[in-house]
């Protein structure tokens, strides 16, 4: 995973609640079996439509999510990450964010920062009263810089760690192989396994 | 202090604890005892463990399905859409590579992955379930802790069979009381929702209790866990009682001799503690709960069935106001009309949520004697290859197939339109399914969510209607009253 340390780049306000990830992507594009080339599909039905923020220019080079409240709901496709990233998004700004896609930002690198409402707001009229004003992402300090507005943002330290060094989680889990044998060995019996399969 | 449900199992997994303590806490490391997969979300993991040379480290704890894509017709047919067969022809390949368990269109085992765990007795109570799909949730009806995770995590569990977890925080929802006739476990759920909102559960894990509870079914309470994820919990769960003994024994991976009685030693002690506490406490009254029913395009939308859409000046939150006025919009709704004035086009039966032989039990019902509304289209998609044998052993294929209603193969189907089975631009459905996302169930679809029993009565009467709108039943072969 690349390392993220600050970013900074066009704020893009998306004023709307409850983006689910099937607004993110819809289903049809999650046939595909690479992890990239989601950009088109990022936000396909919206896109659509001519007066879709991402239609407008500076907005459509934007890097910098600034969302409403619970961004992310429903699925656990991680292809909506793959697709926020693709289309060219470093962080997602939101007041709340949905538990797993918070997690699967965190694994593919995409800043899921969040923010009190009311500092969303003013980074929602500084972004749409001057398109194309750029937001500094800070992980480091964990501020946001829009404008005018300077603004604290939330993020668990562990995930912060990980994206401040670009660590690969599965290489860290197996540093500690030895204690998943040792639990493995303690399991009981009576517990299910799939093979050898058994029917009805 | 005593433990909740939740972190009973929790504390049960942990291989490492994280280092620290309190927000600043490390993830703990926790051991996954079963992994579900399916053909949409493991094709990157599976290439991701390629490219590192890893190997697959628990095929014994992984079973493979396919289900998103599947066609529900014609599936002795080569898969129509090229996109569709390729990403299931990538999970025959991966699972033939890896080694693991798989149950492809035309095996009877086949279906939803949410139906097919616990059918085959794979979810039992006490585990950890992780699946990359949202709906996992479903499998907490056992006492499980089961969650959705995304495909980086996929691979993390192919490769390690742990997850990295921070603890959760614990929400208990008490229902109480007795469910009215026509009212059921779905009515619960989007009850609940409405109430704490998409997001309320967002970092909990949420425990369903009370009585109401304790008298549903499984197949009832797999509903209700079903749709945690909608509430935002990545987890719901019940604790494991009689009802769920019964429903496991005998089931091709339940325990058998001793090791039964091993297993029900431990799962009598997987319940939340007297002494316990909740972080949170949300109360529900199952005495006066009537048939509800989503109006927009969220889960958290919903209103009971006798009620009104609601004027977007309705609502406090500026947001929520906001929101409002853009789902009617896209509903093609004005505010103020009853809803069981609205008329459907479509109505579907079946999804992770709603396909269970109950459900479609409950459904037969209440259409058995009736009439379809000959401009309704309807759709039965059994959870699975297994459900759809054990409906038809009953007869209740024939009822649906009498009735005008399809009777089609195990999916996830309309749920979400990956296969053909979707809905036209501006179509209307009433669906048991989980989301009233739009687009979901089709580009420019409009859908209703409701239960098994409300479905079936949309389809006689041609609007969104309960089954005590209906009039009595015509006498009929299948039927048993002799009233004229």
């Amino acid at each position: 995973m690349e390392k993220f340390t600050t970013h900074t780049g066009i704020g893009v306000p998306l004023r709307q609640s409850n983006v689910d990830t099937d607004q993110i992507i819809p289903a049809v594009y999650l046939k595909r079996i690479t992890r990239t080339g989601f950009e088109d599909a990022l936000f396909s039905a919206w896109r659509k439509d001519a007066s879709f923020i991402l239609n407008q220019e500076p907005f459509n080079a934007g890097s910098v999510l600034v969302a409403g409240p619970d961004f992310g709901t429903g699925s656990s496709r991680e292809h909506a990450v793959w697709a926020l990233k693709d289309y060219g998004f470093k962080a997602v700004l939101s007041s709340r964010f949905a538990d797993i896609f918070r997690g699967n930002s965190g694994k593919q690198g995409l800043l899921a920062a969040e923010l009190a409402q009311d500092d969303i707001e003013l980074i929602w009229k500084v972004l749409e009263n001057a398109p194309g004003t750029e937001v500094k992402v800070d992980l480091v300090s964990k501020t946001v810089e829009c404008g005018n507005v300077v603004a604290p943002f939330e993020i668990d330290d562990y995930t912060r760690w990980r994206l401040l060094e670009g660590l690969d989680d599965i290489g860290l889990t197996l540093q500690h192989e030895e204690d998943i044998t040792a639990y493995e060995a303690t399991r009981p019996s009576f517990k299910p396994k799939t093979l050898p399969a058994r029917t009805q | 202090m005593g433990k909740t449900l939740a972190e009973k199992v929790w504390d049960a997994h942990v291989v490492r604890k994280g280092e620290g303590e309190g927000a600043n806490a490390q993830p703990d490391l926790l051991f996954i005892d079963l992994h579900l997969v399916h053909e949409v979300t493991s094709p990157q993991a599976f290439e991701g463990l390629r490219l590192a040379g890893r190997p697959l480290r628990r095929p014994d704890l992984t079973i493979a399905t396919e289900d998103h894509n599947t066609p529900t017709m014609d599936i002795d047919k080569p898969i129509a859409d090229l996109t569709s067969r390729t990403q299931i022809q990538t999970l025959r390949n991966n699972c033939k590579e890896f080694g693991v368990r798989l149950h492809s269109l035309g095996d009877a085992e086949q279906g939803i992955v949410h139906v097919v765990g616990p059918q085959l007795g794979l979810t039992q109570p006490g585990m950890t379930v992780v699946c990359g799909d949202s709906h996992t949730s479903t499998h907490g009806a056992f006492g499980a802790l089961a969650m959705g995770i995304g495909t980086s995590e996929v691979e993390h569990v192919m490769a390690t069979q742990t997850l990295s977890l921070k603890p959760f925080k614990t929400m208990a929802i008490n229902v109480e009381g007795t469910l009215r006739p026509g009212v059921s476990a779905k009515d619960i759920i989007l009850a609940v929702i409405a109430k704490i909102g998409t997001g309320g559960g967002q970092g909990y894990v949420l425990e369903y209790r009370g009585s109401a509870i304790r008298a549903l079914s499984m197949d009832a309470r797999m509903t209700i866990c079903n749709m945690s994820i909608e509430a935002g919990a990545r987890a719901g769960l019940v604790a494991p009682d009689q009802t769920t003994y019964e429903y496991m024994y005998g089931r091709p991976h339940a325990p058998q001799g001793e090791e039964w009685d091993a297993a029900v030693e431990y799962w009598n002690t997987l319940h939340t503690d007297d002494d316990a506490t909740f972080d949170v406490e949300v109360d529900l009254d199952a005495d006066t709960l009537e048939p509800f029913v989503t109006w927009g395009t969220n889960p958290g939308q919903g209103i009971s069935l006798n009620e009104a859409v609601p004027f977007p000046g309705d609502f406090g939150d500026e947001n929520a106001k906001l929101a409002a006025e853009r789902a009617l919009q896209y509903m093609g709704l004005e505010a103020g009309t009853p809803m069981k004035d609205i008329r459907v086009d479509t109505v579907f039966l079946g999804s992770c949520t709603n396909s269970r032989i109950e459900d479609l039990r409950a459904a037969a019902d209440v259409i058995r004697g009736r009439e379809k509304d000959p401009k309704v289209r309807m759709l039965v998609v059994p959870g699975s290859a297994r459900v759809r044998l054990e409906a038809e052993a009953e007869g209740l294929d024939k009822v649906f197939k009498e009735f005008g209603a399809e009777w089609r193969f195990a999916g996830c189907s309309m749920c979400l339109g990956m296969n053909p089975d979707q809905l036209e631009p501006g179509e209307r459905c009433a669906s048991t399914s989980n989301r009233n996302f739009e687009g979901r169930q089709g580009k420019g679809g409009r859908t209703h969510l409701v239960s098994p029993v409300v479905a079936a009565a949309t389809a006689v009467r041609g609007t969104l209607s309960s089954p005590s709108d209906l009039e009595p039943a015509s006498v009929s072969a299948s039927t048993t009253t002799d009233a004229a």
